[in-house]
């Protein structure tokens, strides 16, 4: 007999198992949930004052009405890490005596529709006298600022998390450098807006007691945990259900206020509360993220080696620190990373999270990596020019290019291809050909630029990545660690005595496709067709407990713990195969629903194996479990998916405005599951990239107000503004994943906007234009061109004059 | 407790007879009223085109009409789009088949867009139909597959 090879499942672009119940319209959101129930709808009374203190609030007869002061025995949410540099705030339900930022909620009101929620809301009168604001890194930092928290700030004031390396051969090699070359990079504060605002809806089931909340999360057991832990009960009072998730990006992975106080409400009142966000409140008070300014500066050789690196990163994290990750999440990941790539032997840096009387941030789509992104490859850029080297020559010579590689903040850089993507991706964008277009345009007045990106994007991120974001802790003898230290990912996998297959997950997808990959991986496993293996996932009461889907690791997580599971599966049914069919168990393979002797041919159907398991245990071999069950946990350190990214745009002098005419990608995210939900990841996250460079803003008025409130203000690209997108795929593998696969949710936005902000410096580059802040919005653009073209003007007639 | 009128809506080919506020839009309607939650609702101010639908064969923003608004016309929502529960209507299936989706919340009003367009012009080019695409968001695909989704169904339509 000839061996069989099965065919791999793994590699394929299969369609999605979740997209028939979508495009029929069947797709369950919270929304749904709520429009199915006579539920009554609660609106949140939001403060106007981005500081200040509550001096009442009032509201007619016949408005239900809650306050901080209906909130007995409701705690507050607290989200802390053990550093000695951490400082903790508290993040109370309802704002209480002081108001932080706008858009933080004061009241509650209930009603039993919507529209008369709306109606009662108008109907709440709140006075707030007025605080002075802390708007900026630099007032709240300054001698006398006002604190955001009336809490003990050991370093400068309103500094939050004040994180320090500094290489003991830093100093040295740093002065002795040939060149140094230093940038100022920065990102306007950005929204992951997800297109499906915030929304939960909490059912009270008085024949159990329990109350099951459906909300549109990332993370369900986690807020499980986070709800319970804030009303004083048990987790398994509650059940938390993330129905069909309409995107994340980041914005839903941390505990809301207001589902604490739905859920609250639905126990109190004995009834199903609703909550359906509007755009408006998404964007006043749904996290933000993003606003960070990194002063960095290279010390390079005269040949272009990168040395050393110092930097100053500062990050304004709002009024408040997001459960479970923390306000440390932006500096803490951008010191650790800053980086990237490249083969940095010093480092000293110095990064802060600083408080502001704004919306608290939480991760977005790449946390702090695009701007440390754009930082690093804004440097590469303007050393390049200083050193007169050709900027992809010099990446080329700062790249790490054996492996492991150990940066100078700790981390291990695993196998990658830094230097193949960038060779990849100035092969495909042929830079001497876009010079020569480039002249040409340039004759007719028309500035085309084009810009690299390489960068790491660290994925997959365990326990051990997150755990090293505390000082090491002991854990005491008797009580919890007040510090959460968020990792593994866990998967329940059965086989049922009709031989249908179902795994539980922990991580919980909301458009990643998880569904299908899972499956895939492990169909090639066991044997049997991907839409035989169903996914279970977001149901606190259905699945093991995990972490979620976030920072580009379900694939790597939930996909390693799903194929450690599977394996073990195959495994038991190989030895319940050879009890029948003769031999030993690795005689055995798995394919179409049977097992297989491999010698004789012989074959048994799973739905035997699985009949003797559950219906005659008496008889299984081994005497094992009457279960075809395995469960397994995974949790690595994390591996770092690579790729270079490159953008050419035009600019229009007149306008300011920069249309992205071509943008590539060589991407190496590992062994790819499923090629066209990869793709799909990377497309998404470029726009979003291209987003975060070009046009969105948070934009906040001189008093604290927001007042980008709208889509009309805030302005995500459509169609229009998007050029078709290249990918090139390199597939490098690494022993820190099971699977292969490396994770690649975050990288399009990561690398986007540093290509961009390259492409539009060297657009403008004879005007002496550097983008280093983000979004180049085309009224910065041309104002900078405006007042260039003078300065040059100017400078013409200085010397006509001095001739 | 506000006032409220009789409607008569024409959905999908089924009537819905319900008692509604003057002022309920006519998304609101079809999600709350007639119980078909595949319209979505995104922004709630007509820039997202979550909630698109087909009044009398054109697109319309769902959440910028009123329900009264719309008594005596033919309207078409995203469940209505597939000839029955073992086919898909053409858009449905390239979105399908290339992968034209991802958390599925703007899916039903780009399915809603296109099918209208292609209906009307089954010839649309792709320059047209970058046009009309634009005029909804999606914030997770970065249109690329949308474009070629609703591409392929302008093959298969007009051919
Ligand atoms: S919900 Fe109607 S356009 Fe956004
Ligand atoms: S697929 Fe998520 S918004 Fe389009």
């Amino acid at each position: 007999m000839t061996a069989v090879v099965p065919p791999s499942w793994t590699g394929r672009s299969l369609p999605r198992v979740e997209d028939p119940s979508i495009l029929r319209g069947h797709g369950r959101y919270v929304a749904d949930v709520a429009a199915r129930d006579r539920c009554w709808y609660a609106k949140f009374v939001r403060s106007s004052i981005a500081a200040g203190r509550i001096v009442g609030i009032t509201a007619p007869p016949g408005v239900r009405i809650y306050t901080a002061a209906d909130l007995d025995g409701v705690g507050e949410i607290v989200a802390s890490l053990a550093r000695p540099d951490f400082v903790t705030t508290r993040q109370p339900i309802l704002a209480r005596d002081v108001v932080r930022f706008v858009g933080e909620p004061v009241a509650m009101v209930l009603a039993e529709t919507e529209a008369e929620a709306e109606d009662a809301l108008e109907r709440v009168v709140v006075e707030i006298e007025p605080l002075p604001a802390v708007l900026s890194v630099a007032d709240a930092t300054a001698d006398q600022a006002r604190l955001v928290h009336d809490v003990d700030f050991p370093g400068d004031p309103n500094t939050v998390v004040d994180g320090r390396i500094h290489t003991p051969g830093f100093d040295e090699v740093f002065a002795a450098a040939a060149h140094r070359v230093s940038v100022q990079v920065g990102s306007a504060r950005q929204s992951a807006m997800p297109l499906e605002a915030r929304a939960s809806h909490a059912a009270y089931d008085p024949a159990t007691g329990r109350t099951t909340l459906h909300v549109t999360t990332q993370m369900p057991h986690v807020i499980r945990t986070g709800l319970a832990d804030v009303l004083g009960i048990r987790e398994d009072d509650l059940r938390v259900i993330a129905p069909d998730v309409g995107g994340g990006f980041g914005a839903k992975m941390a505990l809301a206020r207001e589902d604490v106080m739905v859920v609250h409400a639905a126990r109190r009142l004995r009834r199903n509360i609703a909550w359906i966000e509007t755009r408006e409140e998404n964007f006043m008070a749904a996290w933000h993220s993003r606003e960070q300014v990194y002063d960095v500066e290279g010390a390079f050789t005269e040949d272009g080696d990168l040395l050393a690196v110092r930097a100053d990163l500062r990050c304004d994290v709002g009024a408040y620190s997001c459960y479970p990750v923390t306000y440390g999440v932006e500096p803490l990941m951008a010191m650790a990373e800053l980086t990237g790539p490249y083969a940095v032997r010093e480092y000293s840096v110095r990064s802060r999270a600083v408080l502001s009387n704004k919306c608290p941030i939480a991760p977005y789509r790449g946390v702090s990596r695009p701007v440390q992104v754009l930082a690093m490859e804004r440097l590469m850029d303007v050393a390049a020019r200083r050193l007169d080297i050709d900027p992809v020559e010099l990446r080329m010579r700062n790249l790490v290019h054996e492996f492991p590689h150990r940066i100078p903040s700790g981390l291990v850089l695993d196998n990658a291809s830094h230097r193949q993507t960038l060779a990849a991706a100035a092969d495909l964008a042929d830079v001497a050909d876009f010079r020569r277009r480039q002249r040409t345009a340039r004759d007719e007045g028309r500035l085309l630029g084009i810009g690299f990106s390489s960068f790491a994007e660290r994925t997959g991120y365990g326990t051990p990545a997150f755990a090293a974001r505390s000082a090491p802790f002991e854990l005491k003898p008797n009580a919890v660690a007040d510090v959460i230290t968020p990792g593994f990912e866990r998967v329940v996998l059965a086989m049922d005595s009709s031989a249908g297959v179902t795994v539980r997950i922990g991580a919980s997808p909301h458009g990643q496709g998880l569904r299908t990959a899972l499956a895939q991986v492990i169909s090639d496993e066991l044997g049997v067709a991907p839409d035989e293996v169903r996914v279970i996932h977001s149901d606190t009461d259905a699945t093991p407990y995990g972490w979620g889907s976030f920072a580009s690791r379900a694939m790597v997580m939930a996909g390693g713990a799903s194929l450690l599971a599977a394996r073990e599966l195959a495994g038991r049914l190989r030895t319940l195969a050879s009890s029948r069919l003769g031999g030993l168990p690795g005689d055995i393979d798995l394919s179409d629903g049977e097992a297989r002797h491999r010698e004789t041919g012989e074959s048994v159907p799973f739905f035997v194996l699985a009949r003797d398991t559950y219906h005659s245990s008496h008889l299984i071999p081994d005497k094992g479990e009457p279960a075809l069950e395995a469960t397994a946990t995974y949790d690595p350190s994390g591996t770092f998916a690579n790729a270079c990214h490159v953008a050419e745009v035009e600019v229009d002098p007149a306008t300011g405005a920069v249309a992205v005419t071509r943008f590539l990608v060589a991407e190496d995210a590992g062994r790819l599951v499923n090629p066209a939900i990869v793709d799909g990841q990377i497309q998404g996250g470029v726009v979003q990239g291209i987003a975060n460079a070009l046009f969105e803003e948070l934009i906040y008025d001189d008093r604290g107000v927001l007042v980008t409130t709208s889509l009309m203000d805030y302005l995500p690209p459509t169609l229009h503004e998007v050029p078709d997108i290249e990918i090139a795929h390199l597939e490098t593998t690494s022993p820190q994943s099971v699977t292969g696969a490396k994770g690649v949710g975050e990288g399009g936005t990561i690398g986007a906007p540093a290509a961009i902000a390259n492409a539009v410096s060297d657009a403008l580059a004879h005007l002496g234009i550097d983008v280093n802040h983000l979004p180049a919005t085309p009224h910065r653009l041309r104002t900078a061109i405006r007042s260039a073209q003078a300065a040059q003007a100017a400078d013409i007639s200085d010397r006509e004059t001095a001739s | 407790m506000s006032q409220t009128v009789p409607i008569r809506l024409y959905v999908n080919g089924d009537r819905h007879d319900i008692e509604i506020e003057p002022r309920r839009t006519l998304a609101d309607a079809l999600r709350d009223d007639c119980g078909l939650t595949g319209t979505h609702l995104g922004c709630e101010h007509g820039v997202c085109g979550a909630c698109t639908i087909l009044v009398d064969g054109k697109p319309v923003r769902a959440c910028l009409m009123f329900a009264v608004q719309a008594e005596g016309t033919s309207i078409r929502t995203v469940e209505g789009l597939a000839p029955d529960d073992q086919q898909l209507h053409p858009v449905q299936r390239a979105f399908w088949e290339k992968h034209g989706l991802q958390c599925g919340f703007c899916t039903p009003g780009f399915l809603m867009l296109v099918a209208g367009q292609l209906e009307e012009k089954p010839d649309t080019d792709e320059e047209e139909m970058r046009d009309v695409l634009s005029s909804n968001l999606c914030r997770c695909t970065g249109y690329q597959n949308i474009l070629k989704a609703s591409m392929a169904a302008a093959e298969e339509m007009s051919g």
